[in-house]
This record gives structure tokens, sequence and C-alpha cells, in this order.
């Protein structure tokens, strides 16, 4: 730290005097000073491409927003819908490189931390034995945060910004919480091979994957689901939350639901036997019922203990077979127009606004069932609707949840600079009230602005926006910081993008709190504070 | 959301906010019940402990958690002097660490507790019981996340015709808490660390970035309780405690701090709430759990102390308007496990101090406590439903009709023990 003090102090003064340039510009009026500044595109043309990447990715940056500019709106969103927008900053790569959930599987992760703990159960002493017990927590904690630094890097820096986006929202619509029954261990590849692949994929794929994720069969109890010893979380879950939504539900967007008590239960009875199993032994099965045996990693479905009988699912009759009766109601179940009108609705509330235009989400709805549920296809419409780049008025406009708000911040003040240490960011989440795999019940985060703006959470919220504003923050600083000791740096906001594109379009009250400030880190806190800054 | 958003309105704008933009005193008259939450399910077995005229089931059952009388002997590396339990009563006695803090308040008849309390949730999740205690919601039928118990009696309390300034709730967490989520929009803020009230400099600025934008009000509200907050709890340090020992501390999430913690808590309700809520972690003893010394010894005594501290910084007048209520999702085992600890049970032991309490010190319903009548031969049944018993306290303290008791509890039918 204190070896770093001048050089931060040097940076500190640059901010100052960038800050000041802009300031004097600014005193000759934003409508005189943005067209100098602006190369070449008509002001409209560049407000609405700051608008699409801003809607569309994690927060625009200068390159987020040059990116647009170059391909085009429609070369943009078409890249992004396929994900095919190249690799991470290798800065960023080579961090996510070293994590121990990128180079072992789940089931090698899990047995050699268990192995761990039960050399320590068995030692004499309990001291010996509450150690242990200590460091199986601290190891899966390790893995957990693993899964956090590498999620907040790729939404940070990844150029397929769209996918990052979805990843996110659909770790929230098919969540789990770390906590329970060491999930934690679960949580990079439930990320990596269960969502992931299939974040703009066929919506299928995506709650096939999902569904049958250790995970999400261990976090929703259905391992312990067997025949004549049913347990119904995960089947109310996957209708209510993950497909068809509540029964009555959105009868604005034309409605949702529609599946029974008697649903429930029978959809249960297909889940039986689909379960985890973190050892190498594979359990007793009937000869007959060898053949119907599955086993791919930690996932397990046991003959033994599935309910054979057939079943009857939304008036569906599904002969008892084994796994195989699983595939043919997630097939029902996706295409089903409920899931479509539902989780069309929560895309487009997640990404353009609280009470999105029923027909635009009756658009969407139309896309799914067009192309067997291919969620490219479905956004396609949404992010190409006049609505996803029109200037929103305040009140329409979507209050960014923290998770956004964070990432935005950071993408906002340091660009493509690579941050070193995202602890701090997983603390401002949780402090949020929003942190990574932190939401306790499967219904996920909310997303509507009553959720986030309780005058508690707004105070959190300013707190975080001075940390931000006011300098590194400790992201630049390694977890060890004698490996790697705090690099200078300073939250660069007051940038070009800022005198050319935000400044014209922000209130008169904005503009005049900014010019108030005192000091660059006052100018930073009161942007980040800003409702130009907290909508979008 | 309209709905909702008036009634934020109405929060800041009349009930907690002056016109001004200043909070109001709660006047020292007004009820004050603070929740606190064991997270974890703690040991109830450990604090409440049967006397011997129970007869020998305790010590059977854990052969080495049992909280007893010990003495240091040579012989026994480790091995204490403890006095065992204090008595209570002919059938309970109190867990020996709480000995200087607790003990002058059951003197006082300023503490009762209710064992064989708790939900008929009999999932033994935390997270399940968690939740459906903050909740508060029937158990059959679908439940609400949107609605804890504590927002809907401060929904009663605010929507009352000519209700009282300060009568505001809060959460003294760092999220907030299922039990404070609802209509009513409630600020959290954690005293773990010292708030600082951020400079007015920058309120201003922000003041004037969101005049007339909806979320002016809830702005100005942010700055309010944090401020205030950071004006009322300045310089609350323990006595004999240096102003570096007190930084020294801050965001220790030990319980250690849990008195520093509870002395800044007691000067916001003192001064401006009605409601409050804290929780506290680290009361899932599986492994080592110790016995009249040890771990969870430990954390009864730190407990025990802020509680005390809590009564202390309040002041008699307020505590005697007071009511304290410290409650955990589920009991553990009677049988101690392999590992010298104890697994998820079913019925616990709730805690209820005040400046004004009129029952005894062990109340409710009871049985006794023998192997036959363990509950699924595991662990304490509940004999006294929370929501009951929750009910019949907040009636009586804050004058609740059945009616607006069933806004608070749907469908519970409220247990009188005669508490406050």
């Amino acid at each position: 730290m204190v070896s770093d003090a001048p050089a931060v102090q040097r940076r500190g003064l640059l901010g100052l005097a960038a800050w000041s340039l802009g300031g004097l510009a600014g005193c000759a009026g934003s409508g005189a000073v943005a067209p100098a500044l602006r190369p070449g595109h008509p002001a409209d043309a560049a407000d609405a491409a700051y608008r699409l990447a801003n809607r569309l990715s994690w927060g625009a940056t200068d390159a987020e927003v040059d990116r647009v500019q170059r391909l085009g709106a429609e070369g943009y969103i078409s890249e992004q819908l396929r994900a095919a927008a190249g690799a991470l900053p290798a800065a960023a790569q080579s961090q996510i490189a070293a994590l121990r959930i990128q180079t072992t599987p789940p089931l090698a992760l899990w047995q050699e931390i268990d192995a761990a703990r039960k050399l320590a159960d068995a030692r004499p002493t309990e001291a010996e034995r509450k150690a242990g017990q200590d460091a199986f927590q601290a190891a899966h904690n390790r893995l957990a945060r693993e899964a956090m630094h590498r999620h907040l890097l790729r939404a940070l820096y990844a150029p397929n910004q769209l996918q990052e986006r979805l990843q996110w929202f659909w770790f929230n619509h098919f969540n789990v919480h770390q906590s329970k029954s060491n999930i934690r261990v679960l949580l990079g590849d439930y990320e990596e091979h269960a969502i992931r692949p299939h974040a703009l994929g066929r919506f299928r794929d995506l709650l096939g994957a999902a569904t049958r994720h250790p995970a999400m069969l261990r976090y929703l109890d259905n391992e312990q689901n067997a025949a004549a010893r049913l347990n119904e979380n995960h089947a109310r879950e996957l209708l209510e939350l993950h497909t068809l939504g509540v029964s009555d539900g959105g009868a604005a967007y034309g409605g949702w639901g529609g599946y029974s008590q008697r649903d429930v239960q029978e959809l249960a009875r297909v889940l039986t036997g689909h379960g985890v199993n973190v050892t190498d032994k594979t359990p007793n099965v009937k000869p007959s019922q060898a053949g119907l045996y599955i086993r791919s990693g930690l996932y397990e479905f046991n003959p033994a203990r599935h309910d054979f009988s057939d079943k009857t699912v939304l008036g569906r009759v599904i002969q008892g077979r084994g796994a195989a009766e699983l595939n043919e109601v997630l097939d029902v179940l996706a295409l089903h127009p409920s899931t479509a009108a539902f989780v069309s609705h929560k895309l487009a509330r997640h990404l353009l606004a609280d009470e999105p235009p029923p027909a635009l989400v009756a658009a969407m709805v139309a896309a799914w069932q067009r192309h067997d549920g291919r969620i490219a296809e479905v956004l396609g419409v949404l992010l190409r609707a006049p609505a996803f780049t029109a200037p929103a008025a305040a009140a329409a406009a979507k209050f960014k949840d923290p998770m956004r708000y964070a990432v935005s911040a950071v993408r906002a003040a340091y660009g493509e600079r690579v941050v070193l240490n995202t602890l701090p960011m997983q603390g401002w989440l949780n402090r949020m009230g929003e942190g990574l795999y932190n939401r306790q019940t499967p219904d996920g985060y909310p997303d509507t602005a009553a959720s986030w703006t309780g005058s508690g959470q707004l105070a959190v919220r300013l707190e975080i926006a001075r940390a931000i504003g006011s300098g590194p923050a400790g992201l630049f600083k390694g977890e060890d910081p004698a490996l790697q000791p705090e690099q200078p740096a300073f939250p660069q906001l007051a940038r070009a993008v800022y005198w050319q594109q935000l400044r014209p379009l922000m209130a008169a009250s904005t503009r005049q709190a900014l010019d108030s400030a005192a000091t660059p880190q006052d100018w930073n806190t009161l942007f980040l504070s800003s409702p130009e800054f907290m909508y979008g | 959301m309209d709905r909702r958003h008036l009634l934020q309105g109405t929060l800041l704008g009349t009930a907690g906010l002056t016109a001004s933009g200043r909070l109001l005193a709660a006047p020292a008259g007004s009820p004050r019940f603070l929740l606190v939450f064991l997270r974890g399910g703690y040991d109830a077995l450990s604090l409440l402990v049967p006397a011997a005229s129970q007869g020998s089931a305790y010590r059977e059952l854990r052969p080495n958690i049992a909280v007893v009388a010990t003495t240091a002997s040579a012989d026994k590396p480790g091995s204490v002097n403890s006095p065992g339990p204090l008595p209570l009563n002919s059938d309970w006695g109190l867990h020996p660490a709480l000995q200087a803090s607790l003990l002058p308040l059951v003197a006082q008849r300023q503490i009762s507790f209710v064992p064989y309390a708790g939900t008929d949730d009999l999932t033994r999740s935390h997270f399940e019981t968690q939740d459906s205690i903050e909740l508060g919601q029937a158990l059959t039928g679908r439940r609400d996340y949107g609605s804890g118990f504590l927002n809907r009696l401060a929904g009663l309390m605010q929507g009352a015709p000519g209700a009282l300034p300060g009568s505001d709730a809060i959460a003294f967490t760092d999220q907030l808490p299922l039990a404070l989520r609802g209509e009513l929009g409630i600020a959290n803020l954690s005293l773990k660390v010292e708030p600082r009230g951020g400079d007015d400099k920058l309120r201003a600025a922000l003041a004037g970035m969101y005049r007339d934008h909806p979320l002016q009000d809830r702005m100005a509200g942010a700055f309010e309780v944090r401020q205030d907050a950071a004006r009322q709890i300045a310089g609350v340090a323990p006595a004999g405690m240096a102003g570096e020992q007190v930084s020294a501390n801050r965001g220790a999430i030990n319980a250690k701090g849990f008195e520093l913690e509870a002395r800044r808590i007691a000067r916001l309700m003192r001064e401006r709430y009605a409601l409050g809520f804290v929780d506290i972690g680290g009361w899932d003893t599986h492994v080592g759990q110790g016995a009249a010394t040890g771990y969870l010894a430990s954390r009864f005594e730190e407990l025990g102390r802020g509680l005390a501290a809590y009564a202390d910084e309040l002041g008699a007048a307020a505590w005697r308007n007071t009511v304290v209520v410290v409650i955990s999702e589920f009991g553990r085992t009677a049988r101690e496990n392999g590992n010298r600890g104890t697994d998820h049970g079913h019925g616990s032991v709730h805690w209820v101090l005040g400046g004004s309490l009129t029952a005894g010190v062990v109340v409710g319903e009871q049985q006794a406590f023998e192997a036959k009548t363990l509950h699924q031969n595991r662990d304490l049944p509940v004999l006294n439903e929370y929501r009951s018993v929750l009910g019949g306290l907040l009636a009586r303290q804050f004058a609740l009709s059945p009616a607006q008791l069933d806004g608070v509890f749907p469908g519970a039918r409220a247990k009188d023990l005669g508490l406050v």
C-alpha cells in the first residue's frame, strides 16, 4: 500500500486533469461541445448505438459502442445472437484457465474434498476433527468463489455479452442455492455444462440439462425422490418456475400455468430415480433393469428407485419405462404455450422493462412456436423491436438490479482493463442482496424495480457508488497482495462518451449536480448514483 | 405496483419523516419489539437443561456433551470447574455461561423461556424452516415469499389511523430478511460496523438529481436512516473498551462483536424504531459443541452479554416498553451424535426478555423430559407453536384485535402465555 501511494496519487491527478478539462468544455454548453468530439455520426444514430450496447450488454463501454457502430445494429445483434464474437482478453482468460473448476471434473473435486474430511474425521482429537470440518468448508467455499470469479470476469469482458447476460438470467431462472448440501462444488459445472452451452440454444435442451444436473437434483431434493417415497419439491418447481408458470399468472400476457396438484404428483413419479451419486460405486439393480441404469459424472438414473407404473401428466399418458419418461414430459413442457408465454415475458422483463409491451411478448411467443423454442429466435424479436433501442422515459426504463449495476459500473469505470480480483464485487453483490448463487429460494432473484429500491437498499447502493467512484476499491490487488501488489487505478467515467452521448441526454438536474462536484471522486460517485446510471 | 408505491410514500412522507426530512423520535412510552433469530438451529437442550428431578435421560442421551457440574482434576487434562446448570425452577436449569449476564434478569423477572416451542414444519431443513417461520404463514397452501410476518405487523402499525411517529420497522442486517419483506418498504442497516453518515455535500447534490423523480422520497429516506443512525450511535462503546479496540472489532463477525452491535441497535431502537430484527449465525453444532464450556458455551456467553447490554443501553424507561424474543429454526437431536455434536431436530426453546414481563421464568406447555417422550425418538416435540405464542405476545404488546392478529399470522390461534 505505502509504496503504491505516489503512483495512486499520480493517477488521481491525471484523472483530475482530465476531469477539469471536461469540466471546462462542459461550461461551453453541452450542445456546442458534442459535435466537435463526435466523429461523423448523426447524433441520433450514435445515441441509438449507445442504447443498444447498454441494454444488450452488461453495460456500455467505449469498445462496445464502437462495435455496434462498426457492425451496425443488425450486424451487432446477429453476432450476439450467434455468440460468435470471439475470445476473452488474455488477461481475463489466463485467470479463468488457472481455476480448479476449469481443470478438474466435479466428481474428482468432490472426492478429493470428501477424502480429506474423512481422514480428518478419523483423527483422535476434537480439535483435529474440527479443523478437518473447517478445511472441508473452506475448500467448498473456495470452489464457489472460483465460479463467481469466472462468472464476473466473463460478464465484464466476454465479447459475447448477450450470452453472458443470459448465463446469469438462466441461472436465476433455474436457480440453485450454494449453501444447500455442499452444492458449492457443483456450481462451476452447472454453469459451464448445463446452462452455458444452451443459453442461446433450444429451450428444450437447456431445460433437460438443468433438470438433470446434480446441483438441481440435490437443491430440489429429487435425489431423495423415489417410488413410494415421493418428494414433490422438484416436480412442483419444474412446472411452476421452470416451465408453465404459476397457475392463473400473467393475465395481461395471455396467461400461463394450467397444471393441477395431480400433475405435480404424477410428475414427481416421473422424476423418481433421477439422482446424484458422489461415489465410484454402482448401486444394485435387478438384472432385468440393468440396461436402464444411467451414470454420467455425478448424475445417476437408478431404476431401482424409479416408479415404473404409467403416469398422466397434463392429460397425456406417460408409459412407465424409466429415464425416457422424463424426456417425453420435457418435450411437452418446453413447447407448451404457457411455457412460451411465461419465459418470453420473463426475458422481455429482464432485458427491456418491468412491464414489457404485451404485443411484443406475443410476437416472441409466436417466434417460440415457429422456431421450436429456439431462444436466439425469440430474443431476435425482442432485440430488433423498435422499443429496444427507443429512448425510454425515466419511468419506463429498467432499474438496474444489483448485478447489472455493479458490472456496468466497473465496465464503465475501467473498460477493457481487466481486474485482478472480483472479491470486492462479490461483496458488493451480497451487500446489495443479489449475491451470486446466493438466492435461497428456487424462484430466483426478483426482477422489478420494486424489489431493489427500498431506502436501505438505495443507501447501500450509494455506498457502493462511492466505493467504486473513489478509487481502485481492491479490484486491482491480487488475493495475495504479496504476490500481486495493488496496481494504481482510478475510475475513468468522465470520458468522451459522457460528453458526447450521455450528457446531452441527461436531465438538467443531473448535469447541475455533476457540475457541482468538487473532486473527481465526488463526480464519479454522483455519476454512478444518477438516475441516468441507475436506470437503463 | 401503484398501491405499493403509495404505501411507501406514506411511510416516508408522514409516519417516518417530517416535512423537513427528519426522523421523528419514538415516544418513550410506545412499545418496542426486537426479534433475534439464531440461524443454524441452536441446541436448546444445552440452554435449558432438564434438572435431576426429570430423571437421568438427559445425561444418558448425552454422555459427552451434557451440561453438568464438573471439577478440574489434574488427572483429566482440559477438565474445568463448572457449577453446572443454574437452577431456574425444580425442572430446569440454565447454562452456566449465562450466569453473569442473564441471572440478574432472572432475579428481576425480566426473562422467560418457552421450551417445546417451534414450528410444525418437520423438514428439519434450515432453509425451509427459517423461511416458514419468517413468513409466518399457514403451512398448508402456497407460500408467498413476498410477505413476512414482521412486515405485515409493521403494515398494521403504519396503516392505523393516527399512527405514531416512530412506528417504523428496521432490519439490522445486510439484506432484508424474509420476515420484513412485503408490502411496506422497510429499511435494512447492519450495525456490525458503525454506520457512517456520508457527507452532506453529496446529499444535497443527490437530492437535486432526484427532485421530482419517483425515487425522490426513498433517496431521502436512504440518507436519513443512515445519517440518523450515525448520529445516534456515534461513540457507543462498551465500558472500558478503548477506541482502538472498538475500531479493531469493526466488521468482526464473531459474537464478541455482538455486545457492541447490540448497544448500537439499542440506541436506534430507543430513539427511532418500534420493530427491529437481527440475526446471528453459527449455531449449527454438528461437531464438538462442548458442554459447560467449549464452543457453544462461548456463543451463549456472548449472546447473553449482548442481550444484557441491549437492556442496559436502552435505559430503564424504554426497557419497560420493550420485548425481545430470541428464536431459532429448530432444536437439535436429544442424543449426541458421533462427533460430540448434535444434528437437526425439532422443538426449540424461545427466549422472551423485557422490562415488564409478567410470567414465570419457564412458561408454556411442557412435558417430562424422558427418552420415551421424545418426538420421533429423536428430538423435542413442539407443544407451543411459534405463531400462537408470538401472536399472543404481540397481541398483548401492541393491543391488536383478533382481526389484526389474523393479518399478521393468518389462521393462527393466539396462545396468551401472559408474558406481558
